[in-house]
């Protein structure tokens, strides 16, 4: 219990007195992850409403590899993306690997899946409530898929946060393709990791703190939203 | 009027079946301009089907649905559901949305649409949240969505029969609105007093199958079969 209290301590000292280290971290980690989550976003949404309303060949299998892929681990995300941006993979020439892109491309890759798979399942309820409303006005299955994504916008807010969730917490692939170098790549995540190996306790239970500060905190406001949206709209 | 070059609407021979098992069976029947057309029958008899089957959300398995104008799909047609369905948006937005897709220039539809919700008393929760609306006036909202498109055509799927009967009144109201405005319309309902008092012309279903094509006032004191005279001294009794 004596980490637990002096973990309090550090973490209260480090925040207070602005160690620029640790702000870095954190402005780095939140940048990372929330960069992922929207442009998971841009490519999932879309995604998941094609699925839920397409009808095509080999749309079953798609679905079931894409829920699959909701629990995709990290490490073996870090590790393909490390491939393919290592100086002789494919992507090397945009020597981009060990940098926050790189990270950032990681994180996206884990997450599309999630919001893809949560977005396919919210806009396939809808569909099946609105498909003949729609189709009597005449909307062609594109113009329903955006009409019904903006129609489970509130739901599409648990879906992201699902995302950045996962997003922040990973460690394995930040890991690996960001190197986790001072002051250029460290993450929270992986300064956990670090500074639990090098024995310094409580700035690795510091930093768990605010990590998890930050990620209840980004909950309680996504949490307000949808639900004032939901008394508003219904 | 261009929009009513559409009408008649013409069934020939029409059949739905699922895994071998036939919903409705050569129907046979014409929709012209003017009267008000009830398709009346028991749960189940396929009036639904029929109806949908008219207004293209589900094809045939069998025989033909022809359109005066030779189009597959008009436009100028639409439909208001048993349970209406409201987009998350305000009730002027929900009118707008339909007009978008029916190639309305956004110039013409902020005032088409507040026409259409003054024409069905809702002027002044246009700007409400549609799905916060009681289900009477999402109703409302739903045959002003209909009427703001102009159809030449509609059709109604029990209207009114998740409302209480003051709300149904005001549907029916409405529906007697649109028709004098000059819009076709075709209703399904079991319900005998509704169909009564709707009904100019009763396409009697039963079991998939049309049993008779009748003018209301001929339908309700001499029908033609001993199955529509069952269904309305059923109900009656």
């Amino acid at each position: 219990m004596q980490d637990f209290s002096l973990a309090f301590a550090a973490a209260a000292s480090l925040l207070w007195n602005g160690d620029a280290e640790l702000w870095h971290i954190i402005r780095l980690s939140l940048a990372v992850s929330l960069t992922a989550t929207l442009i998971a976003t841009l490519i999932g949404a879309p995604l998941g409403a094609m699925l839920a309303i397409g009808r095509f060949a080999g749309r079953r299998v798609v679905v079931i590899v894409l829920n699959g892929f909701m629990g995709l681990p990290p490490v073996v995300v870090g590790l393909v993306v490390y491939l393919l941006l290592s100086r002789s993979g494919p992507l090397g020439a945009l020597g981009i690997l060990f940098t926050a892109k790189a990270m950032v491309i990681a994180q996206t890759l884990l997450i599309t899946p999630i919001i893809a798979s949560l977005m396919r399942q919210v806009v396939e309820d809808a569909w099946s409530e609105y498909r003949e409303q729609l189709v009597s006005l005449g909307a062609s299955p594109w113009k329903s898929g955006f009409t019904l994504l903006w129609d489970t916008r509130y739901s599409l807010i648990t879906a992201l946060l699902a995302g950045f969730g996962r997003a922040a917490a990973e460690v394995g692939a930040v890991m690996i393709v960001g190197g986790n170098i001072a002051n250029y790549t460290r993450v929270m995540t992986t300064a956990i990791a670090l500074e639990t190996t090098k024995g310094d306790l409580p700035l690795a239970l510091a930093l768990g703190f605010v990590l998890i500060a930050i990620i209840i905190g980004i909950n309680a406001i996504a949490f307000w939203i949808r639900n004032w949206a939901q008394r508003r709209f219904r | 009027m261009k929009a009513n070059g559409i009408l008649p609407l013409t069934l020939e021979t029409v059949g739905f079946e699922v895994d071998g098992h036939a919903i409705l069976d050569g129907i046979d029947a014409a929709f012209a301009t003017g009267s008000r057309t009830v398709i009346l029958g028991a749960n189940g008899a396929g009036k639904s089907v029929l109806l949908r089957i008219c207004h293209g959300l589900i094809a045939p398995t069998a025989g033909h649905v022809r359109w005066a104008d030779g189009a597959a799909r008009p436009r100028a047609q639409a439909m208001v559901f048993q349970r209406p369905v409201m987009l998350r948006r305000s009730a002027i937005a929900n009118i707008e949305y339909g007009l978008r897709l029916a190639g309305v220039p956004a110039v013409e539809r902020r005032e088409r649409a507040e026409a259409a919700l003054a024409r069905v008393g809702l002027a002044v929760i246009a700007r409400r949240s549609a799905r916060v609306l009681s289900g009477g006036e999402q109703q409302r909202l739903a045959l002003a969505r209909a009427w703001a498109l102009r159809p030449s055509i509609l059709f109604l799927d029990e209207p009114t029969a998740s409302l209480d009967p003051a709300a149904a009144r005001n549907v029916e109201a409405i529906v007697q609105a649109i028709h004098d405005a000059g819009t076709k319309i075709v209703m399904t309902t079991h319900n005998l007093a509704l169909a009564r008092r709707i009904g100019d012309e009763i396409l009697f279903l039963h079991e998939g199958r049309l049993v008779e094509t009748t003018p209301a006032t001929e339908f309700f004191t001499r029908p033609r079969t001993p199955l529509g005279r069952a269904f309305i001294e059923g109900d009656l009794s």
